[in-house]
């Protein structure tokens, strides 16, 4: 624990996840999950670009001269691999959540409640049903 | 310095990841999830990911909340008090995971560090100074996207497809011709 100043990201990034698992495991309510859920994807995109950023560096975009982009061994960048895959990571994120909460509006038609408990026991109850009648 | 701002942004994330998580208003709970996007897209800014921060304000602070308060409308908007009984193994779960996450996190190379494999690797020097002659186009991260990545934003692209086609399928007329059907269901 010399130089915990060092990874601070990681510490943030690890206590963040533990928040978002907590919230998805821990409350019966559907929205509530999906919330959970993406607290945990935004604390994977922060680990991500934390990796690829380098001390002293800036933003991955070459400077102009006379409208031509050129290379300035001068310039230190953080790594721009890790940009691209967390932006194709959002969107795709967006689009899941999207899906998800399409379920829950559903759900919610079907068993007039978003809470995961409520709907299992409305399921329990039709399956007594017809436990009875067959 | 930037530190300083690194680690209180950091902090006002975890706080309102927290609130996030205690509250039960769902309403506010949406509004918070914008203002922790928002925060992240800060941080973002810090650690020189601009291109990653522009779609976070934008999608994530914007789109999501909007997603979130869309199915608020149409559903409902209080949380049941959820009872305790899952809170804790919940809590060892989530605590013995962040746990094992510390403790393999502490081997990754120090934040900031030049000699890391990220940027030892050839493809570094690939993507920052040989992209730049071959494409003419100054921010590395358009060049890596549309074309040393292109596959990956054209996978990209058939997911957001079929997102769309699965919500409609789930919201769209199709899926409401079958009212009788969930009549029949709750009359049980």
């Amino acid at each position: 624990m010399s130089d915990v100043l060092g990874f601070y990201p990681y510490i943030a990034v690890a206590i963040l996840l533990m928040i978002g698992l907590y919230t998805v495991m821990a409350h019966s309510n559907l929205v509530k999950k999906l919330i959970g859920l993406s607290v945990f994807q935004s604390a994977v995109f922060l680990m991500f670009i934390s990796l690829g950023r380098r001390d002293g560096g800036t933003a991955p975009i070459a400077p102009m001269e006379h409208g031509h982009a050129v290379v300035d061994p001068a310039i230190i960048y953080s790594h721009p691999l890790p940009h691209v895959l967390i932006l194709t990571a959002i969107v795709v994120g967006v689009a899941t959540t999207a899906v998800g909460l399409a379920l829950v509006v559903r759900i919610n038609e079907s068993y007039r409640s978003i809470e995961e408990r409520d709907a299992l026991a409305s399921d329990r109850k039709v399956d007594e049903q017809l436990d009875q009648a067959g | 310095m930037l530190d300083i701002i690194n680690v209180s942004l950091l902090l006002m994330m975890i706080v309102t990841a927290l609130a996030i998580a205690r509250l039960r208003s769902l309403f506010a709970v949406a509004m918070l999830t914008g203002l922790f996007s928002l925060l992240a897209a800060c941080v973002f800014v810090l650690l020189d990911a601009v291109d990653v921060a522009f779609t976070e304000a934008a999608v994530g602070a914007g789109m999501t909340t909007v997603l979130f308060l869309a199915t608020l409308g149409l559903t409902r908007s209080r949380e049941k008090v959820t009872p305790k009984d899952r809170a804790i193994p919940a809590m060892l779960v989530a605590g013995s995971c962040g746990a094992v996450l510390i403790y393999a996190l502490s081997g990754l190379p120090e934040f900031g560090a030049a000699d890391t494999p990220v940027h030892q690797h050839p493809i570094t020097e690939k993507y920052l100074v040989t992209s730049i002659d071959e494409t003419h186009i100054p921010n590395t991260v358009t060049t890596l996207l549309a074309s040393y990545r292109g596959f990956d934003t054209l996978g990209e692209v058939v997911v957001i497809f079929t997102a769309g086609m699965v919500v409609l399928m789930l919201l769209g007329r199709c899926a409401r011709e079958r009212e009788p059907d969930q009549d029949a269901r709750a009359k049980d």
